[in-house]
């Protein structure tokens, strides 16, 4: 083994891939408080709407959860510059990122939903309630609370699916260490650094969801 | 009239060979790493629930590195690892050796969810019939195990099928990377991209859908 690591590069561009670790997470973030309303709309579409809307939740939901999230984020990228709509990079990753979100967590809120007993909407509508409204202040709450976990497990997902960023000129925490590694060649010390970078980010996402939870969830 | 150059030649039927080439890479490489990764996942789950406080302190803070970090990152560490203690790999090797470790990472858990959902008043039943350890593991553990965790273990066997597709950044041509190829030929991304994308969809969603049922009818 005559390899001889050189770190200082590295160190030196540190403060800048932390910078891009809050890219990460903003994007990350972005996506899937978009995802979550949009996987909600989906999940009430795929139970209660008519044959036209439940097709189109259904074959969203299928093809976001049966394709690779690269193919997705290529979708965005390359698919979409055939109509001439050319997206930028952020808004790639964040449209490819939503799309996938918005179908796992449909399916997770399908499941919410159906565990939430039918007298609750009755009770609800018997009181005045608008079906808007039930849902709204009734139901909603009530299934975010079932799949609180499921919903952590998504964001830690799509914190690593942002990585694929890098493939479409993205310059987040992946993309901007790419940037840095192809400058000065020192690949295998900037994507340890980097790993390291997304571990803390997991395990902050993991460890505040948990806080949260306690916070919560204590009735 | 016509005297611009053009760089770009049309879809051939000759192309869709090369996709399908390039998915039979994909099904070669992504088959490989959750064959091998399963078996490695089992041995691993085993591992956990066998060693208790040890083996939650030693094994599962090195699994779960292998979960909180980007798969693409995994890829590019290794790719650029091995060379530096001597190993020479091919990019395929490579993959296939990270999707691996990765499965077996995911299956782990997997794994041991299936040996605790055997309930234990079973197993000291079967011990005290005159089972040995491994006996019991073989005929009852396994088959009721298995029953439980069956649709989890679908679950990450396609979800590797389809991360098996990152491992184009490292220059193998599976078929999204030569669906990028043909679209930088063609000019053509709708259609190609279609058609990969139907390929994959053609296999993963067939399976869940066997997966959900086969979980339904079990639950019953």
């Amino acid at each position: 083994m005559d390899y001889n690591f050189h770190w200082r590069p590295v160190f030196r561009d540190l403060p800048d891939l932390v910078e891009a670790g809050f890219v990460t997470l903003q994007v990350a973030v972005l996506s899937m408080l978009i995802g979550m309303a949009c996987g909600i709309v989906l999940a009430i579409m795929r139970m209660h709407g008519s044959a036209p809307l439940r097709w189109v939740a259904v074959s969203w939901i299928e093809l976001a959860r049966n394709t690779p999230a690269l193919f997705q984020l290529f979708f965005f990228g390359f698919g979409l510059g055939a109509f001439g709509l050319h997206l930028s990079p952020f808004l790639i990753v964040l449209c490819g990122l939503t799309f996938n979100n918005a179908g796992y967590l449909a399916e997770n809120f399908r499941g919410g939903f159906q565990a939430i007993p039918e007298t609750q909407m009755r009770a609800a509508r018997s009181l005045g309630m608008t079906a808007a409204q039930a849902y709204i202040r009734i139901i909603i709450p009530q299934v975010l609370r079932l799949v609180y976990h499921p919903m952590t497990n998504q964001m830690v997902w799509a914190v690593l699916m942002s990585s694929l960023g890098m493939l479409v000129g993205f310059r987040e925490l992946s993309g901007e260490t790419q940037f840095f590694a192809s400058r000065t060649f020192r690949i295998f010390e900037y994507f340890a650094v980097t790993a390291v970078i997304y571990y803390v980010i997991v395990k902050f996402i993991l460890g505040s969801s948990r806080l949260l939870a306690f916070r919560l969830f204590r009735y | 009239m016509e005297s611009s150059l053009n760089f770009f030649t049309g879809f051939k039927v000759l192309d869709l060979l090369f996709l399908g080439e390039a998915a039979a890479r994909t099904l070669l490489i992504s088959g490989i790493s959750i064959a091998s990764g399963t078996v490695l996942g089992v041995l691993f789950g085993w591992l956990l629930y066998e060693g208790r406080i040890f083996g939650s302190l030693t094994l599962a803070p090195v699994l779960d590195v292998f979960r909180s970090v980007p798969l693409i990152i995994q890829l590019v560490l290794f790719y650029n690892f091995a060379p530096i203690i001597g190993l020479s790999l091919d990019p395929f090797a490579c993959g296939a050796a990270v999707l691996t470790i990765y499965t077996a990472a995911l299956v782990a858990n997997v794994a041991r969810g299936g040996i605790e959902a055997v309930a234990m008043p079973l197993r000291r039943a079967s011990r005290s019939l005159g089972m040995t350890y491994w006996q019991d593991m073989m005929y009852v553990v396994a088959p009721i195990g298995m029953r439980t965790v069956f649709p989890a273990w679908v679950g990450v066997a396609l979800g590797v099928m389809k991360d098996s597709a990152l491992v184009s950044v490292l220059g193998y041509i599976e078929l999204l990377k030569a669906s990028q190829i043909l679209i930088t030929r063609t000019q053509e991304p709708f259609l190609i991209l279609a058609v990969a994308g139907a390929f994959y969809f053609a296999l993963s969603f067939p399976v869940a859908r066997f997966a959900d049922r086969l979980e339904q009818r079990w639950s019953q």
